[in-house]
């Protein structure tokens, strides 16, 4: 193995000064060059960076904050950097019971994120109400689109790293599976709703007062 | 604790003030309870307050469905000095569910008072700020009454399984 490493090495080297002959070359290319599709590429690399939001919603929360600790370490398959503002995250985690009163803000900030994004509902409450099946409580399906349900009470880290993995898995494989568009979870983001309203509070150059200044 | 004595030597002084206003006292479990007409409330827990009872620990609210008046309201009073307890409670109708708000002179009452208009409809009449606390704003039904429906989904347990469906095994 380790011959072999040096002999690429001398080979690669040979290359650069020019000394290398034809089939030699071509050989050289056949070892180190690795062909697929864009489409592959991209969903290689964001299904390995997924970037969570910082939120946590009820005693899931405890749970999703372990996985990111040292035990588990989710940074080995790059879901650690957890992102303060919506805009920066494609991953947003239910963690906990969603009352019907959280349910518009929890949807807001699922349409700030940007797509591609993706969404998991960690837990018994987030999923189907669980212990607190009352009036109160709403399931995530009912007003946004959820790729995995991590079940438990709450789950073990372990359990929410499984569920990361089969997203990961999913994205890989086919991101959406044409769910989204079936169910009108396409083109939710929320962008500026009038920009030249808000140019100027923004201070956007461009906007009247930025041109003033 | 008042003892029992000490609770009727109190219901004494708040009968000297209104006749109709205390209608029983209950001595249990060591605990003393003034149960009083609504509108007599912020005269009892004004008195209570003079004689040291100066800080209101909490305020329920209570359906007793199917009894009637259903609705109750408790005050819990603490005296902080002498470790003493004293529970005030009034009762109302669903129909005229109005007790006369204690929030201006014991600022605590204020978001209390707003959980049991919220949860259980009492109107806390001259409160300053009388709305929903934790249900949206545009909820209708006071949830934690008994007849109010529980909501949420049906769940499928085994045990309302007539015969083994065989999911499970």
């Amino acid at each position: 193995m380790q011959d072999d490493f040096r002999a690429r090495q001398l080979r690669a080297r040979d290359m650069l000064r020019g000394d290398l002959e034809l089939p030699e070359i071509e050989k050289m290319v056949e070892e180190s060059i690795m062909t697929t599709t864009l489409d592959k590429a991209v969903n290689w690399a964001r299904s390995n960076s997924l970037f969570p939001a910082t939120f946590g919603l009820a005693c899931c929360a405890i749970e999703m904050m372990s996985m990111v600790a040292a035990r588990l370490d989710a940074a080995r398959f790059g879901f650690e950097a957890f992102r303060a503002t919506p805009r920066q995250a494609d991953l947003l985690i239910l963690s906990g019971r969603v009352s019907i009163k959280m349910a518009p803000v929890i949807r807001r900030i699922y349409d700030q994120m940007l797509e591609p994004k993706w969404a998991i509902a960690m837990g018994a409450c987030s999923s189907s109400m669980g212990v607190f099946n009352n009036y109160a409580i709403v399931p995530a399906d009912k007003f946004m689109p959820v790729d995995v349900h991590v079940p438990g009470c709450p789950p073990r880290p372990e359990a929410l790293m499984h569920g990361i993995l089969k997203l990961r898995k999913q994205i890989q494989a086919d991101p959406d599976q044409g769910w989204r568009a079936r169910y009108g979870g396409e083109g939710t983001e929320e962008l500026l709703p009038d920009a030249d309203t808000y140019a100027a509070a923004i201070n956007v150059p461009g906007g009247e007062e930025g041109q003033g200044a | 604790m008042p003892d029992a004595t000490g609770l009727e030597l109190i219901a004494n002084d708040l009968r000297d003030q209104d006749d109709d206003g205390v209608l029983a006292t209950v001595f249990f479990r060591e605990k003393a309870m003034l149960i009083v007409n609504a509108p007599f409330v912020p005269t009892a827990l004004e008195h209570l307050r003079a004689m040291g009872y100066s800080f209101m620990a909490s305020v329920h609210g209570v359906d007793y469905f199917p009894e009637e008046p259903r609705l109750g309201v408790h005050y819990e009073l603490l005296d902080m000095h002498a470790v003493d307890r004293i529970t005030v409670k009034t009762r109302v109708h669903t129909e005229d569910p109005h007790v006369p708000s204690a929030s201006i002179a014991w600022p605590t009452a204020n978001h209390q008072e707003r959980e049991i208009y919220d949860m259980f409809g009492v109107i806390f009449d001259d409160h300053p700020d009388l709305r929903r606390i934790l249900m949206p704003d545009d909820y209708e039904g006071y949830p934690q009454r008994r007849d109010f429906p529980v909501g949420g989904e049906p769940v499928l347990f085994t045990h309302n399984e007539t015969k083994s469906p065989g999911w499970w095994h």
